[in-house]
Formats: C-alpha cells, structure tokens, sequence
C-alpha cells in the first residue's frame, strides 16, 4: 500500500507546480459558472414550477462542479497514462514491483485532487459571498454534509475506474483521441456534465439514472443541497459502492489482457 | 543465472504505401506484415558478467531486453532469470532488476530528481539505511550532489543520464539492464558513465547487459559480446574472437619530406598527399617492420603511426558479412 501512496504523493507534488494554469482554469470556471446560472435563472423566472430541481439545488450544483470540476469531469484525462501506452513510457513502468492498475489509479486520483485543491478555494470563497439567489447554500445538516464528502470521494473513484477502461482500449487504438472525444461527449452528457440528471426528460432519466455515470458527480452534487436526503442519499452511496467495484474488476480484468499483448512503442 | 532457449517474438505491422488513395484503401481493409522481431534466439549468462549486446537498428536488442525485462511476452521459448520467467512473475523479477532506457526517463519531470528517488525508495520497499549508504555511494561516484536538489526539467542531457543510472541502482539489483546509457552524451560523460558501470560490476558483482551502437562502450566495457542482426544471434564470443572474423590488415599513415616513396608488393595507397600517404598493408605478405624499413629507406618520414581494424569497421564488416 505504502508505494501506492508514495505515487500518490509524488503525482500530487507534481501537479501541484502549476499555478498558472490553476489560476486560468479557475476564471474560466468562473464565467462558466455564471453563464450556467444565470442561464438556468432566466427559465426558472419564465415558470419555477416548470423543473424538477429547486433553485437554490441547482445553484449549489453548478458551483460545487465548477469548484470540484478536476474531481469529476470525465473530460479530465490523465495525460501520464495515455503517453505512457502511446508514447512507450510504458517500459518504465512494467519495471517496477507494482500492480499498473493500481498505480495508475493512485496517479489518477493524486492528480485530480491535487488540481481541485488548488482550484476549488476561490471559486467556493465568490459563491459564498455573491448576492442571493446566486449564492451558493450550505448543506441541511451535518449528516448530509458527511454524506456528500463520502459521496465525493466514491464519485471521484467512479470516474477514474470508468477512464481506466477508456485507457485500457488505447492498448488497442494507439491513439487516444477517439475514445476521448467519445467519453467526452456521452459519459459527460449522462453524467450530468451539461445539465443535472433530473433534468433529462423522463424516459432518459429512468434510463440515465440506473447507468453507472449516474455515481459520478450526479450523487455527491444532489446530496450537498439536499436534493437526494437521507435514505434516498444512503441508497446513492451503496448504487456508487455497487458500480465503482464492478468497473475495478473489469477494469482490471481487461488490463491484464491488454498487457498480455503490450506492444511498447518507439524502440 | 540468465538463460534464454529459443524465444521467437513476431509483431503485426500495419502496411501501407504512402499516398491519399492509398490511405482510404487502408480505411477499409489493411494489409499486415508479420514481423519476426526474435528468432530462436538462445544465450545464458553467468552472474556478475557484463556482456555487450549489439547488432544494427531494428535487430532485435530492445526486444530481447524487453522480454528479460518482463514487458513483453515471447511467442514461445524458455527464458529464465534466477528461476523465474520474467513475464509470468513481473512483479516479484523486476524487484531485483534495474533497467535503464536511454532514450527514455523515470524520473518525474517537475520535481527535484531527489523526490523520484524517495520514489522509488517507497516502490522497491528500499530499507532506509540501505538507502542512505547507496545513495551517498552514488552522489559520490556519479558526482550527483548539485543535481539531486534540481528538477529533472532543469537537467542537461549528460547530468540526467548520471540521475537515471543512479536511479536504477538505488534498490541494489542483482543484475542491470543499460539500453544505449551513452546516447547523446558527449565524450567527457560518456568516459564517466563507462567508468561507473565498470565499478559496478566489479565491486558489487553486478550482472550488467548492455545494448550499444558505440564501439567505444563495447571496448571500454565488455569482455562478451553477442552480435544479433535481424533477430538472430550471429555471435557469442569476446572481442578478440570478433576480431579474427574481420581482416588482419593494419593501416600505415606515413609523413614525409622529398621525395616520396615507391610502394612495393603487399601495400596498397589509399591516400596520397604532399608529404602524407595512406597505405593499407596486408601483413600477410608484408610484415609491419619489412614495409617501413623499405619506407624509411627510400625517404625521410617524419611520422609513421599503425593502426589496426577499428570496431567500428569490423561490425560494420561482419553486418556485411551476415548480410544485416
């Protein structure tokens, strides 16, 4: 566990040096932010009753994705590992006394919470502070705030056991791009990167909410303002337990196969 | 102990012309060459020997220390490395290897080279007073101590292959594998990484298997050699016996003043200048001492020096030879 945990470390440290890139990515993220909202209110000013989250729900959704975005957002790839298998850096990697899968989603993991710390304060600090209704609301309760913490870190696990699936196919491709844009685009979308489950219309959303990109960002967002509480909240942690075990094992049965026939690249 | 019976290793090449129509046709069905990267490709290696691995580009050598190494899995054959088979049990064989690419880098780019050796301290589970003592043995020998605080990024070519042969001998391993260490590296770092690898091997026993294109490192290193070309090995033997494959004739440069010399049976010129003559002698019919006496009789030389084969022709001969 301890070499994991070293690798953790290091690609935290590593990630942590660009501050530059953290500063872009947060004004970025704040415009984005307040187009998203302020789109949201004008249809919530046409008919309130008209949609399936309540304002406020919507609001604190929006802010803590575009906080925690690194976190959750499938369209986060870790550029280590498809240079790795694209670029034969590979090699050093099988040379150590280490289970890949595991390392690589050590290295995930760092990375993406390593990019979220750097960026989630001061989005977090403005939500808090702009003038209502655009203000971001504190959780109901304690209970629920340990919940969405709980949730989070499933959430994250979810995302990064579905990209390791997506990794494992450029074993096959070489090339990452395909399979990027793809899950960029589908996963994203049935995640509730563009708009929150809820509200997909009803057909898709009974589809949606079952499939395993609804543990992703859906569950932890929704319980932070207590739009999924108490049992309903329990019940979307175990759907999160039950989908992030069953994509590490067929993320790690598909990875050995791919390693079976490894072709490391470039000499 | 290293023994490899009979690998074979065949990779599967998309093939195309070049070309727009061509590109299309390849959308829709592809044409495959099949590759044999290895073929029955069998040596055994003793511990605590160094043995040099040559042969041209694309013959093989990164492929057979890429399965050695546990990365890649052989068609079939037999290699076994202090009992186990590389691929089979990857994690626990590469506890004991150490593995340098030179065309690649283990060491994390950002951050000073001293936190990717923690790194690989926590990943071999390296005792820390171990640790310590080979660190400070490296620093020494590699003359790290100005490097180890400063991030990869910031390293020159020369003083980041120093880090990456350092890195690999942090967990003390049994046996090394160097993949081309001295590429790219001018003449300074190429003598201090020769010189290292060289006490390595005599002092801790280290079995070290080095692939080159550098004569000098074959030279300056190895007392074996095994010659690969197209993925077969064409050689196993030391450099003497590589040696007696290529020819015995040694080159005269002759300098002079007057007039010059007339050349008799056995000598041929190569080059001729004012006052400098090249000549290749075949001693066979004309001994070394026989052909500069009738020089020196002749003319007044100011310079005579004799050289023999240089490595670098000879592989270049016997790869003609093996038609490689």
């Amino acid at each position: 566990m301890k070499k994991y945990l070293a690798v953790f470390r290091i690609r935290f440290i590593n990630a942590l040096q660009y501050r530059a890139a953290a500063a872009a990515g947060v004004a970025t993220q704040f415009a984005w932010g307040f187009l998203e909202i302020f789109a949201f209110s004008a249809f919530y000013r046409a008919n309130p009753n008209a949609f399936p989250m309540e304002f406020s729900h919507t609001v604190s959704y929006i802010w803590l994705q575009q906080a925690f975005l690194a976190l959750f957002m499938m369209w986060f790839w870790e550029s280590d590992v498809t240079e790795a298998i694209e670029g034969g850096a590979i090699a050093y990697e099988l040379i150590r006394p280490m289970d890949l899968y595991k390392r690589w989603f050590a290295q995930s993991c760092a990375n993406r919470s390593a990019r979220a710390l750097l960026r989630c304060a001061p989005i977090l600090l403005i939500a808090f502070i702009v003038p209502k209704p655009y203000r971001m609301g504190l959780p109901p309760s304690l209970p629920q705030f340990t919940m969405f913490v709980i949730s989070s870190a499933l959430s994250l696990g979810v995302v990064v056991a579905t990209s390791m699936l997506a990794y494992v196919s450029i074993f096959y491709t070489l090339s990452s791009t395909g399979i990027r844009s793809v899950f960029t685009t589908i996963v994203g979308f049935l995640a509730g990167e563009y708009i929150p489950i809820p509200f997909f219309p009803p057909s898709i959303r009974a589809i949606a909410e079952l499939l395993p990109f609804a543990a992703m960002q859906n569950m932890p967002l929704r319980i932070y303002s207590g739009n999924i509480a108490g049992r309903d909240a329990l019940w979307g942690l175990a759907f999160q337990v039950f989908w992030l075990s069953l994509l590490i094992v067929l993320g790690r049965l598909a990875m050995n196969r791919a390693l079976k026939r490894v072709v490391v690249q470039g000499g | 102990m290293i023994k490899l019976e009979n690998i074979n290793k065949t990779f599967r090449v998309a093939k195309r012309q070049g070309g727009f129509a061509r590109a299309v046709k390849a959308l829709f069905s592809r044409e495959y060459e099949i590759i044999h990267a290895l073929n029955n490709v069998s040596f055994t290696i003793n511990d605590g020997e160094m043995v040099g691995y040559i042969g041209p580009n694309g013959a093989g050598k990164s492929t057979t220390i890429k399965i050695m190494c546990g990365i890649l899995t052989p068609d079939n054959g037999i290699c076994e490395i202090d009992g186990r088979t590389p691929w089979l049990e990857r994690v626990a064989h590469v506890q004991h290897i150490g593995v340098v690419f030179g065309q690649r880098s283990q060491l994390w780019w950002d951050v000073p080279v001293v936190d990717s050796f923690e790194l690989i301290k926590d990943i071999y589970k390296v005792d820390s007073s171990l640790y310590q003592t080979n660190l400070d043995e490296l620093t020494e020998l590699l003359d790290l101590s100005e490097l180890l605080k400063t991030p990869t990024r910031s390293l020159s070519l020369g003083q980041r292959m120093r880090c990456e042969i350092a890195a690999s001998l942090l967990h003390s391993p049994k046996i090394l594998f160097l993949d081309e260490p001295t590429i790219g590296l001018d003449a300074v770092s190429k003598i201090a990484v020769r010189q290292f690898i060289k006490k390595i091997n005599a002092e801790r026993k280290t079995t070290v298997i080095l692939t080159t294109h550098d004569m000098q490192d074959i030279e300056a290193l190895t007392e074996r050699i095994l010659l690969i070309g197209k993925g077969k090995i064409l050689l196993d033997g030391n450099l003497a016996e590589l040696k007696k494959h290529s020819s015995e004739r040694k080159t005269l440069i002759v300098e002079y003043t007057g007039k010059a010399p007339t050349i008799s049976e056995g000598m041929t010129v190569s080059e001729a200048k004012d006052g400098r003559l090249i000549i290749v002698l075949d001693p066979t019919q004309l001994s070394v001492s026989e052909a500069i006496s009738q020089l020196a009789a002749q003319s007044d030389l100011i310079d005579v020096s004799v050289t023999g084969v240089s490595s670098e022709e000879m592989v270049a001969a016997l790869y003609e030879e093996y038609s490689i």
